[in-house]
């Protein structure tokens, strides 16, 4: 079914943001410095103004009458079609910054790739949210080569960080079911054409840092089809628990 | 009889009157118009449209905007235009006029370059203290105290304040 398809494509478009966002903003008020703290919650904040667009859009391709806050606050962990990447723990703050700089520059290559899309609303989305992204992946760049080419003990926690997460990395290009059937549309981006660019970029940021890719011995993937690590449901019940008390509760 | 109803000049004259005078709600500084958040005016089905478009997709001040320019439209007896939210396209820091750029650097916030197409402005650009004018600046925090402001400091008056970053 097209519609089903389509709803799970942008469900997983919007979820990336919104579980990534609320893990961003666990920094919020404890990160290291005030201009650190700043930027972790503004780049949450950019996000879920994405997750607006994109789960409101989901919605609507859905026709069920659930709107961007019904399927944030509202969806069990199995629903969720995030990777598995953005649902990890913060860690220290080099790890948090390890995972912004793989998935900003995957998100980054992804939103450039749908702008072309042939459904104009995901590529008017993708338009307006690819800058952001960029902005983000140059934050998360310049954070990875200060810490990699920083103190010993900076260095260890960067490269520590990094290699934490190389086994989350296959899962973001690879292309879900009922995928390639959008792709061959033209509505969702090929995201195995993006890997190279991809590996290019990072190691780009990675060599004059110092710092060097791991071997993923055991890729880990599954969020697209709602299979999560333990992460998520604790994520989601810190999120939701308002909304799920008080739900007709209105600002 | 006519297809489309004539464009009404006077009527887009008055509008654009009324929302010069609609300040950005997080740099009052500057009005909604300055800021190229006002995308056109057009009659759709002999309904005159003013379209609007966010500046960042998380802005928290989209909707204050929303609410302002419909109330300054209700005040001025213009309760029949509709407002309209856009996303293409996309708002960038070159739709920002000359004059809203001026009153930001009047405001104390180092207005953005032009040139927000280009891929990567990274390192390329000094930014001008709005208060000494000197080109001898640092950045401080990639965020200020918006989504769309950076933190810097002049090294010449020693002044910090916003810049305006290049969207």
């Amino acid at each position: 079914m097209m519609s089903k398809t389509l709803f799970n494509y942008l469900q997983a478009l919007g979820d990336d943001s919104l579980i990534l966002a609320q893990r961003l903003c666990e920094w919020s008020g404890k990160a290291p410095t005030i201009e650190v703290d700043l930027t972790l919650s503004n780049i949450a904040l950019d996000l879920i103004g994405q997750v607006q667009l994109f789960l409101g859009y989901a919605g609507e391709v859905e026709g069920e009458g659930r709107d961007a806050d019904r399927l944030a606050y509202h969806r069990a962990a199995e629903a969720f079609r995030n990777c598995l990447l953005v649902e990890q723990p913060n860690g220290d703050f080099a790890q948090t910054m390890a995972r912004q700089l793989l998935f900003s520059t995957y998100c980054e290559l992804l939103f450039d790739a749908l702008c072309a899309s042939s459904d104009q609303r995901i590529a008017e989305i993708a338009a307006k949210a690819v800058k952001e992204v960029r902005y983000h992946a140059e934050v998360a760049a310049d954070w990875t080569l200060r810490l990699g080419d920083g103190t010993e003990e900076s260095h260890t926690r960067m490269q520590d960080g990094l290699d934490w997460f190389w086994r989350f990395e296959d899962e973001l290009f690879a292309v879900g079911e009922g995928e390639s059937g959008l792709v061959a549309q033209g509505i969702a981006a090929d995201k195995t054409g993006l890997r190279a660019e991809y590996d290019h970029r990072i190691d780009a940021v990675l060599a004059p840092a110092g710092l060097e890719r791991g071997e993923t011995s055991w890729p880990l993937g599954g969020g697209r089809d709602g299979k999560h690590s333990e992460h998520l449901s604790p994520l989601l019940a810190e999120m939701q628990v308002l909304p799920r008390a008080h739900p007709d509760a209105r600002w | 009889m006519d297809a489309a109803p004539p464009f009404d000049g006077a009527l887009a004259a008055r509008i654009e009157q009324v929302l010069a005078d609609v300040p950005d709600p997080e740099i009052p500084a500057v009005s909604v118009l300055d800021l190229g958040i006002v995308r056109g005016l057009a009659v759709e089905n002999g309904q005159t449209v003013v379209s609007i478009t966010p500046t960042y997709t998380g802005c928290p001040a989209t909707l204050v905007i929303e609410r302002s320019i419909r109330n300054a439209l209700d005040q001025a007896g213009l309760n029949n235009i509709a407002l309209k939210r856009v996303l293409s396209p996309p708002w960038s820091t070159d739709m920002i006029s000359d004059a809203g750029r001026e009153k930001l650097r009047a405001y104390g916030i180092s207005p953005p370059p032009f040139g927000a197409d280009a891929r990567s402005l990274r390192g390329n650009d000094a930014v001008a203290c709005p208060r000494c004018g000197s080109l001898h600046t640092h950045e401080v925090s990639r965020f200020g105290s918006t989504p769309c402001k950076a933190l810097w400091q002049c090294d010449n008056c020693k002044e910090p304040f916003d810049s305006f970053k290049c969207h």
